[in-house]
């Protein structure tokens, strides 16, 4: 528009006013712009929904910059958007949960530094009635094929996430492409919007537990009543929190020592016994488990 | 039932009692939206009459596009200025990608075009002998177009109206530019689709009700200084 409006010049009086208009935003733009530039003191994260949805980084991150004076930018997407801006550079620190995609990243040089931070587990729930009768079954391969083949409806994030990874890759194990199927929709929406798109269509869905029981509390009326856990406890459904960083050899604008501090303070004592007790007054069990062994 | 009601009692606990962090996040959202009115005002003004008052080869192609960027999607524009303002786009130097300053880009983008279709088509409704009738008291061009712009008050009023109102309730390209970071790029809207997203429903709606309430009196001054202008 700007460029647009500038190019009027030629329209006499009018256009002399337009061009001081143009110029005038131009500088009031760029200011702020400068003086931003001036602190490296900004770092974006690209995470995954559920810190965001289940509330562990309002904790975390408030502490961390008051620790060190950084501005923690967070960009809560799905994990695979998330490793899609690590790869242009477009973010400094990444905290994910998407392990085989997260293996090829650093294959392919992107990070550097990936380090386990945390882990829970994924469950399958659905309305409380089990019209596929999966409950109790242990392995989540069989419990899809079950599901596939009662044709109850399923709900998928479908948003390359950690979570969706995770479920394909149960299809996968299943043998089942469930693509184009009738019972099988596609969201492609956050966690939490998911889980309440499952709740009001009774479909099952496959979710982080942090993400469920933060939302099972705060729906409370309408979820806990309804939502119950069917599948859980399979090891395929172990999922790992991995922090990375995005590699500055590759991209000059990284913010390499603030990716560094974050990283650190992630597996720091401080931050490990925060994830620990995070939740537990509220939600009545951790949504995390830290994994780092401090010595 | 009950969590509509919940939303509603929770609005107003979190409007009386002055809730630091909503109270943050709407000024923050009127600061934004109104700076960016501000600009696409400036912009949207002096572009609409200039494109009103001349006539140039392929003006009508311009008044065209004019119009259909009056409906610009929010989403599009949020994408396209995400695109430019990347740190290794045409513009990363800035460095101002998920600033309030990218949400005010965007919103002045989304904007502009509305009240650059509004002026146009108010100024082109005015008589077309009144700029004879100026211009022949002696006036020079530019005390022509200040004298209709006074003449199209109204309209133009509802020019920065319509803009304000499209981008104070915008999401997409908000949440796309801004990241939505807490206490920093925080919007009304942003903050709604997130705590849906939580399942904080009671929350969602009250930041809901904030934005209609703040949308409604922004609305209700400029419309009494409209209506108070035609009762002169």
């Amino acid at each position: 528009m700007r460029k647009h409006a500038c190019g009027m010049r030629r329209f006499k009086g009018i256009g002399s006013i337009t061009a001081i208009v143009c110029v005038g935003a131009i500088i009031l733009g760029i200011l702020p712009a400068v003086a931003a530039q001036l602190q490296q003191k900004n770092i974006i994260l690209a995470t995954t929904t559920s810190t965001q949805d289940s509330g562990l980084l309002d904790v975390l991150i408030p502490i961390f910059e008051k620790k060190t004076g950084y501005f923690v930018k967070t960009i809560a997407v799905g994990s695979g958007q998330a490793m899609v801006m690590g790869q242009k550079g477009e973010a400094d620190v990444l905290l994910v949960h998407s392990p085989d995609a997260e293996k090829r990243f650093m294959a392919e040089g992107s990070g550097i530094n990936r380090m386990l931070v945390m882990h829970n587990d994924f469950i399958v729930v659905r309305h409380s009635l089990d019209p596929a009768g999966i409950k109790g079954i242990k392995s989540s391969a069989a419990a899809f094929k079950r599901i596939s083949d009662s044709g109850a409806l399923f709900m998928s994030r479908g948003d390359n996430s950690g979570t969706d990874a995770k479920e394909k890759s149960i299809w996968k194990a299943a043998g089942i492409n469930p693509d184009r199927q009738k019972w099988y929709q596609q969201t492609g929406l956050g966690m939490g919007q998911t889980l309440n798109v499952s709740a009001e269509k009774k479909a099952y869905t496959l979710i982080d537990r942090g993400t469920y029981l933060a939302l099972q509390k705060n729906l409370g009326f309408s979820v806990r009543s309804v939502l119950s856990v069917m599948v859980e406890g399979d090891a395929m459904l172990l999922n790992t929190y991995h922090v990375l960083e995005v590699n500055p050899a590759r991209w000059q604008k990284v913010n390499a020592s603030g990716a560094k501090a974050f990283a650190s303070f992630m597996v720091s004592r401080q931050a490990q016994e925060i994830i620990k007790n995070f939740g537990k007054a509220r939600y009545g069990s951790p949504l995390f488990f830290p994994d780092v062994r401090n010595k | 039932m009950d969590m509509i009601f919940d939303g509603i009692k929770q609005a107003f606990f979190l409007l009386f009692t002055m809730d630091r962090e909503v109270m943050g996040i709407t000024l923050l959202s009127l600061k934004i939206s109104g700076i960016a009115t501000f600009f696409s005002m400036l912009l949207g003004i002096s572009l609409g009459m200039s494109v009103a008052l001349s006539r140039f080869p392929g003006r009508n192609l311009v008044v065209s596009l004019i119009n259909t960027s009056m409906g610009l999607p929010p989403v599009v524009v949020g994408l396209f200025v995400t695109i430019f303002l990347w740190r290794n786009g045409p513009l990363g130097f800035l460095e101002i990608l998920y600033t309030p300053t990218a949400i005010i880009i965007a919103q002045t983008i989304i904007a502009a075009p509305i009240v650059t279709g509004i002026t146009l088509s108010a100024i082109q409704h005015l008589p077309v002998n009144l700029r004879l009738q100026i211009l022949s008291l002696g006036a020079t061009r530019l005390q022509m177009v200040w004298i209709l712009a006074k003449e199209a008050k109204l309209p133009l009023l509802t020019a920065v109206m319509a803009g304000f109102g499209g981008i104070i309730s915008e999401v997409g390209a908000s949440i796309m530019v801004g990241g939505n970071i807490k206490g920093y790029s925080r919007v009304l809207t942003t903050a709604t689709v997130m705590e849906t997203g939580r399942g904080n429903f009671d929350i969602a709606i009250a930041l809901g009700i904030i934005l209609l309430l703040l949308s409604f009196t922004i609305n209700a001054i400029l419309t009494h200084i409209q209506q108070g202008e035609r009762m002169r």
